[in-house]
């Protein structure tokens, strides 16, 4: 139990460190503009099509899901605001999120710890370059541009969900759903959700780097780092979730 | 040449190129290098004979500046290594090859990728022309120009060692420092690895530090070998003196 204790206090504070060396390092001259944007490629555009699919079945299901209550309470007009609120707030950014998660996170974690066990990054510091900025800098700083802009891609894919949904059962015309989306949602919803899905980027960007560099153990410890890289990045999406609804609420935008 | 002192450490002089006095790095409790003395001279090829868990990895990575010893000097090229800029560090590996026990080739990167990346690290001013040739010549020099465009996983054991070595060599180093270089090859691979480790040392008139428990690879490339027993320099001397030495140490090593 103390032992558990004791070495949660010490990854907290290894990640802290890491986290500090992170800023350090990125602000330092030098930048890896190339590698970033390979990264951009390989972690953002190399994710949109689970991204896009994901949220238009999200779109759909929330939609058909939705329907009968609001029929109850004869509500059946409000369908399409009531969705695009839910669906653009909430679901959609936490969603990519945890698919980023683990689409990204497992895949970061496995590529540095791999690289890590077989020497990749020592031979890389030999090689006159400082692998933390070449990777680490580069993978965060990919991770935390990409996800907002697959969450915005995913709101929008989920809306076109929304809209089959709605005409599955009824019937509304494309011009009628997009004003009442579009008259529902403000930016009080739209920027909030965005905002936050630029911390969830960083979150699952850092501790699966965190994850992957330091790597022990050899093969076995690459599978446990992409393991964990995915667990915590997860877990981290609803613990900032949590608190950015709170933030929201405090600023009354909700 | 190096010179003894009346304490027993060994000082460099002109012809030295790494200079090492009173090394010691410990893990935890366990102390893996204890006051280790080395010299190496210019165009000499030394190896480092241990068993696994002896230090032997340790002490080139300590040379390399990729672990920090806890006390001792480590001069290489003339250059105190402790306290170092990172600049000055990065001048120094420009001249210092390293071949790593596991390759270390860059998965994600194809093979002329790999042997770019120390010179577009290097050599940043270098014109992409030069930059074809180098890779080209590395290449050959190690027999497989044909592999330039191959990702590292379509290669076998042995190529991916000599690609390695093609990528150690590429910035024409004047120091290497091999670590297990026949590790995991089949006999005629080791051999003929040697060979190339032995040809373009000359070619390139290098000073190299073998580490090794390949007694083949051994015999065919050590002119000094030195014997480290935990941590420490248990013996000194070349292929046929350490085989006749009457130590049992030493004789269980020669013998297996």
């Amino acid at each position: 139990m103390w032992e558990n204790i004791k070495n949660i206090v010490i990854e907290t504070g290894e990640i802290t460190r890491f986290f500090i060396r992170f800023f350090g390092e990125f602000f330092r001259r030098g930048y890896e503009f190339k590698e970033m944007l390979r990264q951009c490629f390989f972690l953002g555009y190399k994710s949109l099509g689970l991204v896009v699919i994901t949220g238009f079945i999200i779109g759909l299901v929330i939609t058909i899901q939705s329907r009968p209550t609001l029929i109850k309470f004869g509500a059946e007009a409000w369908l399409p605001g009531m969705i695009s609120v839910s669906l653009v707030r909430e679901i959609v950014p936490v969603i990519t999120a945890l698919i980023c998660a683990g689409k990204i996170g497992s895949g970061i974690g496995a590529e540095l710890g791999s690289m890590k066990v077989t020497e990749q990054i020592d031979a890389m510091e030999v090689s006159g370059t400082n692998p933390f900025k070449y990777l680490v800098v580069t993978r965060v700083s990919a991770v935390t541009f990409m996800v907002p802009l697959l969450v915005v891609f995913a709101d929008a894919i989920s809306l076109y969900g929304g809209y089959l949904g709605v005409n599955l059962r009824g019937a509304i015309s494309w011009d009628l759903y997009w004003t009442q989306v579009m008259e529902a949602l403000s930016f009080g919803d739209i920027i909030p959700s965005i905002a936050k899905t630029f911390f969830f980027g960083f979150t699952i960007g850092i501790i699966s780097c965190y994850k992957g560099y330091t790597t022990q153990h050899g093969t076995e410890g690459v599978g446990r780092s992409a393991n964990a890289a995915v667990v915590i990045s997860s877990l981290m999406v609803f613990i900032l979730d949590l608190v950015a609804v709170q933030i929201t609420d405090l600023l009354q935008l909700i | 040449m190096s010179e003894k002192t009346e304490n027993g450490t060994e000082t460099e002089t002109s012809g030295t190129v790494i200079c090492l006095e009173n090394l010691c790095k410990s893990f935890g409790d366990h102390q893996v290098l204890h006051n280790f003395n080395l010299t190496l001279n210019k165009g000499e090829n030394l190896v480092i004979l241990g068993r696994s868990g002896s230090g032997k990895s340790v002490l080139i990575k300590c040379i390399i500046g990729l672990i920090k010893p806890d006390s001792g000097i480590i001069r290489v090229l003339q250059q105190d290594m402790s306290g170092i800029g990172l600049h000055e560090l990065d001048q120094i590996r420009s001249r210092l090859g390293f071949l790593f026990q596991s390759n270390a080739l860059y998965d994600s990167m194809t093979v002329r990728e790999n042997l770019e990346f120390p010179l577009r690290r290097h050599r940043r001013e270098m014109l992409e022309e030069e930059v074809d040739r180098l890779v080209e010549e590395a290449l050959t020099n190690v027999g497989l120009p044909h592999t330039i465009d191959m990702m590292p996983s379509e290669l076998s054991g042995g190529m991916r060692k000599r690609i390695a070595l093609a990528r150690t060599l590429i910035l024409k180093p004047e120091i290497i420092l091999y670590d297990e270089p026949t590790t995991g090859l089949d006999p005629i691979t080791a051999g003929e690895i040697s060979d190339l480790m032995i040809e373009l040392g000359k070619k390139y008139h290098t000073s190299s530090i073998i580490i090794s428990h390949d007694m083949r690879c051994v015999k065919k490339v050590a002119e000094k070998i030195v014997m480290l027993i935990d941590g420490r320099c248990y013996q000194k001397g070349t292929y046929e003196q350490l085989r006749m030495s009457e130590n049992e140490a030493v004789k269980k090593f020669f013998e297996s």
